[in-house]
């Protein structure tokens, strides 16, 4: 493998872009987040249309607004979130790999349908691993692309681990490109503590429509609807997998994401599947969802399909 | 195993896709912890390269996998297995303490003096009430590092702060109802700061990551001002902290 050098370099930070491999496992004994791709699946394909393995790191730009320029010839891909991304000007088509030159310039516009899109190059955004991982948690100074969490700032390069690729070979496949303005039907895997909730709020959870809350962040998202009434009001700390939603005692369930807190004591209701959390993810304040009951058996079946079509 | 656990424990829940929550106790107990630590390492000898990650904490463990490798149901059937023949961790009296050296002080630990008022003490009772015990580790969280401790002297019992601070200095030595723990890293944060100690809590060059781990025994011991120093202490007070 040839030695990285620097592929890109950030001419406006925007918002938030962040450095993001799959996540940080194994530490989480130790209160070590997860961190990753918020949606797992935009940061998948992203990769997989540049010939990336799994688990190659890519950039997660949230709200747009970022803008790069190609320090040498690149082959990138945009997946995720439409963004309004153009390259000198000219719209940059998503979901498939596209040859940049030096000199070339890619800017992130304001969400057109989503609200995060994802960056792979071909051969990958080199940084040095921390705690065994890449993944940029800011709240925690872990990873990124300076080991340090923090998000992409003006002036920043990135470094790219270069490799030839093939461009157009890969189309996504039909399935893969999501209308994120359409109302998100999320699957919910029910937890132990469903039976604490009275029966009018399960009826409500389930078929009430909820609104995603501006307070919505990479540790959770809030969502607004009917008051849920749980038995229990608190619970002894424990372990909180991701895409867990927790009804704290305003009744307003939140569902936890990649950045969650390792531990926590609020009854739940059950957890998100990996898909629904990433869909969850591409949803914008005032958006509406619905929470569905799925089984355990449907949920992997899913889960399978979505990463069969990954190497 | 009878009689060690309440009715109805241990017990498996679904706790997402490629997760079991392991329910052992219901109740807060320095007594679960060794249960909890051997079922800990029993969980990395069952699951292997399969497992992604565990998460101990007071009466549980929350076992992590990926369910692309290991299905759900194969998950549960070893963790029965394992319950079935899960021995506490042996503790020896001897077993070893891990010491946290602490300059307890008003410049560094402004609720010292609203503790000691509201047990009735003198400042140097509240210091020695809160370094003569052992405690445990029940929990590792809210940051890297981060560890519960318990239990604390009732008499130094205390809600959390009002108003959290937005900035608690790292190394602060906190206690809030029963609990204690010191900041690893500078971060916001309701508890009763009482101290802080010169030690590294989080280090990410180090092997472990982390001073303590769940299960671990702790005490902590006073030091003055100078040797707070020499070990390397952030000494501002409080007030230029915010």
């Amino acid at each position: 493998m040839t030695e990285a050098s620097v592929g890109l370099r950030v001419t406006r930070a925007g918002p938030l872009a962040l450095l993001q491999d799959a996540g940080r496992f194994g530490v989480r004994r130790l209160g070590v987040t997860q961190g990753g791709p918020v949606d797992l699946h935009g940061w998948a394909w992203a990769n997989h249309l540049v010939g990336n393995a799994w688990g190659t790191p890519a950039l997660e730009v949230t709200f747009g607004g970022l803008e790069l320029t190609a320090e040498r010839g690149l082959v990138l891909a945009v997946a995720g979130a439409d963004l309004a991304a153009t390259l000198d000007g000219q719209p940059l088509p998503g979901w498939r790999a596209l040859s940049v030159e030096r000199g070339q310039q890619l800017a992130f516009g304001s969400p057109v349908n989503g609200l995060r899109a994802y960056l792979a190059v071909a051969g990958g955004f080199a940084a040095a691993p921390v705690l065994g991982s890449v993944a940029c948690v800011a709240r925690e100074g872990l990873g990124g692309h300076d080991g340090q969490g923090h998000r992409l700032a003006e002036g920043d390069g990135l470094r790219v681990t270069p490799r030839r690729a093939a461009v157009g070979r890969t189309a996504p496949r039909d399935d893969a490109e999501i209308d994120y303005r359409r109302p998100a039907e999320l699957a919910l895997l029910p937890g132990a503590q469903i039976a604490e909730f009275s029966g009018e709020s399960l009826f409500q959870a389930f078929n009430a429509s909820w609104r995603v809350d501006d307070r919505a962040d990479r540790m959770g998202v809030r969502l607004t609807g009917p008051t849920l009434q749980c038995r229990m009001t608190s619970m002894i700390s424990e372990g909180i997998s991701l895409g867990a939603v927790q009804v704290p005692p305003d009744g307003q369930p939140i569902a936890l994401l990649n950045d969650r807190q390792t531990i926590g004591g609020y009854p739940r209701l059950g957890a998100l599947t990996p898909l629904a959390c990433s869909r969850l993810a591409q949803c914008l304040p005032g958006q509406e969802v619905r929470l569905n009951a799925a089984a355990t058996e449907s949920a992997l079946e899913a889960y399978r399909r979505f990463r069969g079509g990954f190497a | 195993m009878s009689g060690v656990f309440p009715p109805g424990l241990p017990r498996l829940e679904s706790a997402g896709l490629g997760s079991w929550m392991v329910r052992l106790f219901d109740a807060i107990d320095e007594a679960n912890m060794p249960w909890l630590t051997a079922l800990v390492r029993d969980c990395e000898k069952a699951f292997g390269d399969q497992l992604v990650d565990l998460v101990p904490s007071y009466t549980t463990l929350l076992v992590t996998f990926d369910p692309l490798r290991l299905s759900p149901g194969e998950a549960r059937k070893r963790l029965i297995e394992r319950l079935q023949w899960l021995q506490p961790d042996e503790e020896p009296a001897d077993a070893p303490v891990k010491e946290l050296p602490v300059w307890y002080d008003p410049a560094v630990g402004p609720e010292l003096s609203r503790l000691a008022e509201l047990a009735g003490m003198g400042l140097e009772e509240v210091v020695a009430c809160h370094s003569e015990r052992t405690y445990r580790v029940f929990a590792l969280g809210f940051a890297p590092g981060f560890a519960f401790m318990g239990s604390v002297d009732a008499r130094l019992e205390a809600p959390r702060l009002a108003t959290p601070r937005r900035r608690v200095p790292a190394g602060s030595v906190a206690v809030t109802g029963q609990q204690t723990a010191a900041y690893p890293a500078v971060t916001p944060g309701g508890w009763n700061l009482i101290g802080r100690t010169p030690a590294v809590l989080f280090d990410r060059d180090r092997e472990g990551f982390s001073l303590f781990q769940v299960g671990d025994r702790v005490r902590f011991v006073p030091i003055d001002r100078a040797e707070f120093e020499r070990r390397g202490g952030n000494t501002r007070p409080m007030e230029e902290e915010r």
